[in-house]
């Protein structure tokens, strides 16, 4: 059983002459519990990808199954893209994207209300979340005056709190330095694989893939080896 | 969780200068309705305040607020007489300047017999016209305190007691003063004028003693009939129809009655009517502008939120979240700039220098107008943040 799966997914941005194929036929299958890195140049398709796997950005042909279901056919969402993210997926942004005007606990325990979890009991999931990452005496802090560090880890969090299917990650490490790129990168994993979730790291820096389980490589919107 | 509610608390300072901005507009918006309706009460309070039913005038005028109306003042007597006439008594008015220290105050004076149909309905300080001369009773807007002595002419007054909020159309403050002082103060030649006109005389006849039989003439004009007077007040009894008893008044040579509702219309709708159409026009022209600056503020609010609400887009939330985040703050916007304004103009209207009537029914309606602006612009704004495109708040390319 695939926590995600794409199968022949093509992305294809413009029309006639201004045609940009940013995908090309990828294939990819990624198993529960499995954390796997993407890598490649800059525009080889990596976030473009995620984007396809997340519904952000649908694919134009092609198939995607997260969670053992099929949610685009090829020409179709068959689903609620923002009911799906919020309810199977984590996704984590190079630059955070924490909602400035929440505290650090409250954008964490915001995805737990998302899915009608009353506010009461997010906070407290959200602050036991925070005390095993060691972010307790941060909770309270507005995201412009936490460490970029900080930042990143406030938005995994963010990104583990509904106990995903999938995490994707875009690039995550790229704004911090590399010992704090580390510890967010072993955070992401041993999350990842203690919440038995999918997790897939698109990086374009090799010093960051140790621990994976496998490593793709995209050049030209195409995946050409793990 | 209110996203609405913490995006204000994060940027309060900033959220509570743009509401005062906003309330700022609104209470232009609110002192032109009040000078409007302030207009209107302050044309209106002169005819209410004698509790008249009819005014008779001289034939073929508006009467004393619109055009000169003079008729003798003994016709009261006559006007008593007709059955259904409970009162009735003459009254004359007169804009003057009153000099006060080194400020001129122009006022509105009305001449009434003490005691009669014409005085004041109340006086909120001192006490009414006791004696029959040289007293007065002013409105509090005058700004002259009782027992003040004021030169006027060959009189002077004694203030004894001060009225509220009773103006002229012009929104002058009255002086109610006894008839009689108010008919020598229109009819009657100052001294300087009585001299040159007996010189005037005496140069003609003794240039053409022939012209002697002309000086009773003379005389009269010199010395004036003061015994004149602008309208007749009447007060009918409960079972009198005013229209009947005016249609047997107007059957008298030299004399039209009119109704207070005809004497209101002739001041709303002929004398203020101009200036009345201006300020509406000008209240719209300012609702309008409002709209225009609370959309763009709103506007401008929720571009300044496209990488949050992109993001939000990105964890899921729905567009109802998204929604409603917009039109709350749109709403909470509206809400505190209207009290603010609402506030402001309740601590400040009765420092303008003409009356600002603020009523409860337009506070009402502007609430209503300016609820519904933010829906409208709270509308825009979350047509732009529902357009946003989420990749917006992902970095890297294809």
């Amino acid at each position: 059983m695939a926590a995600v799966a794409a199968q022949n997914v093509t992305k294809i941005f413009g029309q006639g002459d201004s045609q940009v194929v940013a995908l090309k036929d990828t294939q990819l299958s990624i198993e529960p519990g499995e954390i796997v890195a993407l890598m490649g140049p800059s525009g080889s398709g990596k976030t473009t990808l995620l984007r396809a796997l997340s519904l952000i950005d649908p694919p134009t042909t092609g198939q995607i199954a997260i969670d053992n279901q099929l949610v685009f056919d090829g020409e179709r969402v068959l689903t609620d893209d923002r009911k799906l993210r919020r309810q199977r997926m984590g996704i984590i942004f190079q630059a955070y994207n924490l909602i400035p005007f929440l505290t650090s606990l409250e954008n964490v325990a915001l995805v737990l209300t998302l899915n009608g979890i009353s506010h009461r009991e997010a906070m407290t999931r959200a602050s036991e979340l925070f005390i095993r990452l060691d972010l307790g005496h941060r909770a309270g802090i507005y995201p412009a005056t936490l460490s970029g560090g900080e930042q990143q880890r406030v938005a995994v969090a963010r990104a583990v709190i509904n106990d995903p299917a999938v995490i994707l990650a875009d690039e995550p490490t790229a704004a911090l330095d590399t010992e704090r790129g580390k510890a967010v990168m072993d955070l992401l994993r041993n999350l990842g694989r203690t919440r038995h979730a999918a997790v897939i790291v698109v990086t374009h820096d090799e010093r960051m893939i140790e621990g994976f389980d496998r490593v793709y490589h995209m050049i030209d919107g195409r995946i050409t080896s793990h | 969780m209110n996203l609405a509610i913490r995006d204000v608390k994060y940027r309060l300072g900033r959220f509570i200068l743009t509401a005062i901005g906003v309330g700022l507009l609104l209470v232009a918006v609110m002192a032109m309705g009040g000078i409007y309706r302030g207009m209107v009460e302050d044309a209106l309070s002169i005819v209410r305040a004698p509790g008249a039913d009819l005014w008779v005038v001289q034939k073929d005028t508006n009467g004393p607020f619109a055009e000169t109306s003079r008729i003798p003042d003994d016709l009261y007597r006559v006007v008593r007489a007709v059955p259904g006439v409970r009162e009735a008594s003459p009254i004359a008015f007169q804009s003057v300047q009153l000099e006060y220290g080194a400020a001129s105050v122009r006022t509105q004076i009305i001449g009434y017999r003490p005691g009669n149909l014409g005085g004041p309905p109340a006086v909120s300080s001192g006490r009414p016209l006791a004696a029959s001369r040289f007293e007065m009773v002013l409105d509090r807007k005058a700004g002259i305190p009782i027992g003040t002595r004021i030169p006027m002419g060959r009189m002077t007054f004694t203030v004894v007691g001060l009225t509220e909020g009773i103006v002229s159309s012009s929104g002058d403050s009255t002086a109610y003063v006894s008839l009689q002082d108010a008919q020598e103060m229109q009819f009657l030649k100052a001294n300087e004028a009585v001299r040159n006109e007996r010189a005037r005389l005496q140069a003609d006849l003794e240039a053409n003693p022939s012209l002697a039989n002309l000086s009773a003439m003379s005389l009269a004009s010199i010395t004036q009939n003061t015994n004149l007077a602008n309208a007749i007040l009447v007060r009918l009894e409960p079972w009198a129809d005013p229209h009947e008893i005016a249609t047997r008044i107007e059957r008298w040579n030299h004399y039209r009655a009119m109704t207070t509702v005809e004497q209101e219309q002739v001041l709303a709708k002929n004398v203020i009517e101009r200036a009345r159409q201006q300020i509406m026009l000008f209240r719209i022209i300012l609702l309008m502008v409002s709209t225009v600056i609370i959309a763009l503020i709103i506007f401008t609010m929720t571009m300044e939120k496209t990488r949050d609400i992109a993001t939000l887009k990105i964890i899921g939330a729905p567009n109802l979240k998204i929604g409603a985040l917009i039109m709350q703050e749109s709403l909470g916007l509206g809400l505190l700039g209207y009290l603010f304004g609402a506030l402001l103009i309740n601590l400040t209207y009765d420092y303008f220098p003409r009356r600002v009537a603020i009523l409860a029914f337009d506070q009402f309606i502007l609430f209503g107008i300016v609820i519904a602006i933010c829906v409208l612009a709270s509308l825009l704004g979350i047509r732009r943040a529902l357009a946003i495109d989420p990749t917006t708040a992902m970095g890297g390319g294809a």
